[in-house]
């Protein structure tokens, strides 16, 4: 049966590839392509870290000589901010919750044998990593890394060498690499999106996803839409860096003595189309911590979720609303008062999907005998982090006190709360859940629990000062602020931060130590230590290549089946059949 | 194995699966659980065309505010060789629209023969682009001459490299085909193709008259 061969051959049979090569470099697996991503998304956040760690050294003792560095010129501060956004952003942020724990999760919480195009998925990652390369680069070419924000505002970012230092070679390393991770990130949303909508096993009906793969899916429909405007602004910005063009740059400029021989170009149209992206970007970083957090919740409160449907609909409502406000990035620009109430406006009516989520995590906690182990602890930290930041975003969407705020620290402590230390929570919390799945073994559970105090109090200590100084007019990029008088009576509170910052940070070896400590010494755990409902605990732990063995699952109830009536443990996992008692009003009605 | 017909074929693939009355609750929430089910580059190739539209609509709506904004906007008369491009790009959706049919309708050689004329109206495209290029650089409109030539060229460029692609496509159809791979692989194949490349013809409709308005 030559055809039948054929036909086999085509389906790919997860035959497991046995070369190294092929099975821990440059595989097809999407599990070990979610691992890539986790371990490149680790090392980077522990470069951003270092980043922000000589910023604060600079901030606290501006006149220290940092080892090595010497003494921090002002463009070399702002070398760092802007490295420190950008790999956060992308590299940390993007990569780890989507990329990473989608990657892992995502086929196998729905029943499939892998992502919908696998060598696109390896692709995917390797032009990921070599973003990051290219990246990294920028450090080391002559003049160094840009200065000019993780959102390369023109004309700062346009002019090439002239403008300073890091804005000739750096710069343009810096679009290439964003470039090349536009590329990325569109073939893994693609995989993403098809795989969700035809790769679902039988039963798994749209409304029985684990949260989890709602929001990885609405992730998906961001990243696509999104970086397809950043790579079309990225190649309009390169053209005007190195062809002569005349996209962004203005007329008249005049930069370090010399006529700038570009005319007519708009920056304002840059800030466009860069936040046409980078607010659905803020999402992109969110909701899969949303996701994580929803799922986790659930399984540790021992209660089905808490209006299922609602925050399918809010997951929804969140992506959609946030394609239209990034006008809220740019009140300062001179903008019509008129186009910014309506930024305002939408902006602020985020506030009503949010507020339900928010809600219903309470909801599913509502009178629950709470599990307190090291998932559920991240958990409830990223509810507590998502309501502080949420709250200082309705602030900060009113034009009219924006106007105040916008160039002070209380913009840097508002997204480091909510897009930054509540993405990295959810982060945690997906870790601390997922490890003995991903891994066979258990990670330290008082480990787990000190790294979460350490950083949870941590956090709030650097962040929640950052609110203050911001109110009373310090302004954010100033590298030092020692010749600005009216500043200095908040120099202990700089100093206050950066000793937070230090401890928070020593924290975080914690949890590496932990990771590396548990991958071989943790304790050997079974297919289902959480006692959860959804797919990827049906599976032995670490799954097989194959995830089901060709045995694929078939799906009878929603995800999130616990404390069942009449049933014989208290939670009913998705694959069951119909139990006898009568479904549990929960997560399917 | 020519003589097989599509469900046959799928058959097979859905073999060494559990029987479909074993689903849950008798509903199918998803598709087929394997990476094998033509469905899914149909899905893949409506997703791309879904991104590369919102690029294309990035560099539009650049141009419409970067021309509504500027003094600086000098119009330019669009080479005219551009009209005779389009109607051979157009001509290649309808040869391919016949391709495509000419398989439906169990023809192989009208197929193929169709197919070959469209890669090379394609190519001709591409070719008569370049030319609309030089006419351009030798009547001195540069990328960097006036904000109106540097929307032109990218706008161009861009669209180009995308046919490009579609010609790789088509080019790799027509090797598949003389491995004479299975009847539904090669279907998807082709069906996925020919979306990618009408989108690519609407698409050039779009950005010439978009010049047009804004030569």
């Amino acid at each position: 049966m030559a055809s039948e061969a054929h036909a086999a051959a085509h389906v790919h049979v997860h035959e497991a590839p046995r070369g190294f090569i092929r099975k821990y470099i440059f595989s097809t697996d999407h599990k070990i392509i979610g691992i890539q991503y986790i371990l490149l998304a680790l090392v980077a956040v522990f470069v951003g870290m270092f980043l922000s760690l000589l910023m604060r050294l600079h901030l606290a003792w501006p006149s220290l000589e940092i080892p090595f560095f010497g003494l921090m010129t002002p463009e070399q501060y702002l070398a760092l901010m802007t490295m420190h956004g950008t790999i956060m952003v992308f590299f940390v942020l993007t990569t780890a919750p989507q990329s990473g724990f989608g990657n892992f999760f995502l086929p196998i919480q729905i029943g499939a044998a892998d992502m919908a195009f696998p060598v696109l998925n390896m692709l995917s990652f390797w032009f990921t990593f070599a973003s990051f390369a290219v990246m990294l680069a920028a450090f080391f070419v002559s003049g160094g890394a840009p200065t000019s924000g993780w959102t390369a505002y023109v004309p700062l970012s346009a002019l090439g060498e002239v403008a300073g230092p890091g804005l000739g070679a750096g710069q343009t390393l810096w679009v290439v690499s964003i470039a090349i991770f536009c590329g990325a990130s569109l073939m893994g949303s693609l995989n993403f999106i098809t795989t969700t909508l035809d790769l679902r096993t039988r039963g798994m009906l749209l409304f029985r996803m684990p949260l989890t793969v709602w929001a990885w899916f609405v992730t998906a429909i961001l990243m696509l839409l999104g970086f397809a405007v950043l790579l079309a602004a990225g190649i309009l910005l390169l053209l005007d860096r190195h062809a002569g063009t005349s996209f962004f740059i203005p007329g008249g400029l005049i930069v370090s003595d010399r006529l700038i021989d570009h005319k007519g170009g708009s920056p304002l149209l840059w800030q466009h189309l860069f936040w046409f992206f980078g607010h659905p970007e803020v999402y992109i970083a969110i909701l899969p911590g949303m996701g994580i957090v929803s799922h986790v919740l659930s399984t540790f409160a021992r209660k089905p979720i808490f209006g299922y449907r609602a925050m399918v609909f809010a997951i929804l409502a969140i992506a959609m609303l946030g394609l239209g406000v990034w006008g809220h990035h740019m009140f300062m620009s001179g903008m019509s008062p008129y186009s910014a109430i309506a930024f305002s406006l939408l902006t602020m009516s985020i506030g009503v999907p949010s507020a339900i989520k928010t809600f219903n995590w309470i909801g599913t906690l509502w009178g629950a005998r709470i599990r307190f182990a090291p998932p559920m602890l991240f958990a409830l930290g990223f509810v507590s982090l998502f309501v502080t930041g949420g709250l200082s975003g309705i602030f900060l969407a009113q034009p009219t006190v924006d106007i105040y705020l916008h160039d002070t620290y209380f913009v840097v402590a508002h997204f480091h709360i909510i897009m930054g230390v509540a993405a990295i929570f959810g982060m945690f919390a997906g870790t601390y859940f997922w490890f003995p799945k991903m891994f066979g073994r258990a990670m330290h559970e008082g480990l787990g629990r000190l790294h979460f105090w350490l950083t949870f109090i941590g956090v709030y200590a650097i962040f929640m000062p950052m609110h203050y100084i911001g109110l009373a007019g310090h302004p954010r990029r100033y590298p030092d602020t020692t010749a600005v008088k009216f500043l200095a009576a908040l120099d202990p509170v700089h100093t206050f931060m950066s000793i937070a910052a230090f401890v928070t940070i020593a924290a975080q070896v914690l949890f590496v130590l932990n990771l590396v400590w548990s991958l071989w010494k943790g304790k050997k755990v079974g297919i289902n230590p959480w006692e959860a409902t959804t797919l990827e605990w049906t599976v032995p732990s670490p799954p097989p290549h194959d995830n089901f063995a060709g045995h694929y699952p078939s799906v009878y109830r929603g995800p999130y089946e616990y404390a069942v009536p009449g049933a014989p443990q208290d939670f009913v996992p998705q694959h069951l059949p119909e139990a006898e008692p009568a479904r549990h009003a929960g997560a399917d009605d | 194995m020519a003589g097989k017909t599509a469900v046959e074929e799928l058959e097979l693939i859905d073999a060494g699966r559990p029987p479909r009355d074993s689903g849950g609750a008798g509903d199918f929430g998803g598709r087929r659980p394997t990476p094998a089910v033509p469905q899914v580059y149909v899905t893949g190739i409506w997703l791309a065309l879904a991104s590369i539209l919102m690029f294309f609509m990035a560099l539009t709506s650049a141009l419409i505010v970067r021309r509504g904004l500027s003094t600086d906007w000098v119009p330019f008369d669009l080479p005219p060789l551009l009209w005779w491009n389009t109607a051979a790009l157009l001509a290649s959706s309808l040869t391919l629209e016949t391709a495509h049919r000419a398989l439906a309708a169990g023809r192989p050689l009208a197929y193929h023969r169709w197919w070959n004329v469209t890669t090379a109206l394609g190519v001709l495209f591409l070719a008569g682009q370049w030319m609309a290029w030089a006419q351009l650089r030798a009547a001195g409109v540069y990328l960097a001459t006036n904000p109106s030539s540097s929307f032109f060229y990218v706008l161009t460029g861009v669209h180009g490299l995308h046919l490009l692609g579609g010609i790789v496509a088509l080019l790799y159809v027509a090797t598949r085909r003389r491995r004479a791979a299975p009847w539904p692989v090669e279907r998807t194949a082709v069906t996925a193709t020919s979306i990618y490349w009408h989108f690519l013809s609407g698409l050039w409709v779009f950005l010439l008259l978009l010049l047009w308005w804004g030569r």
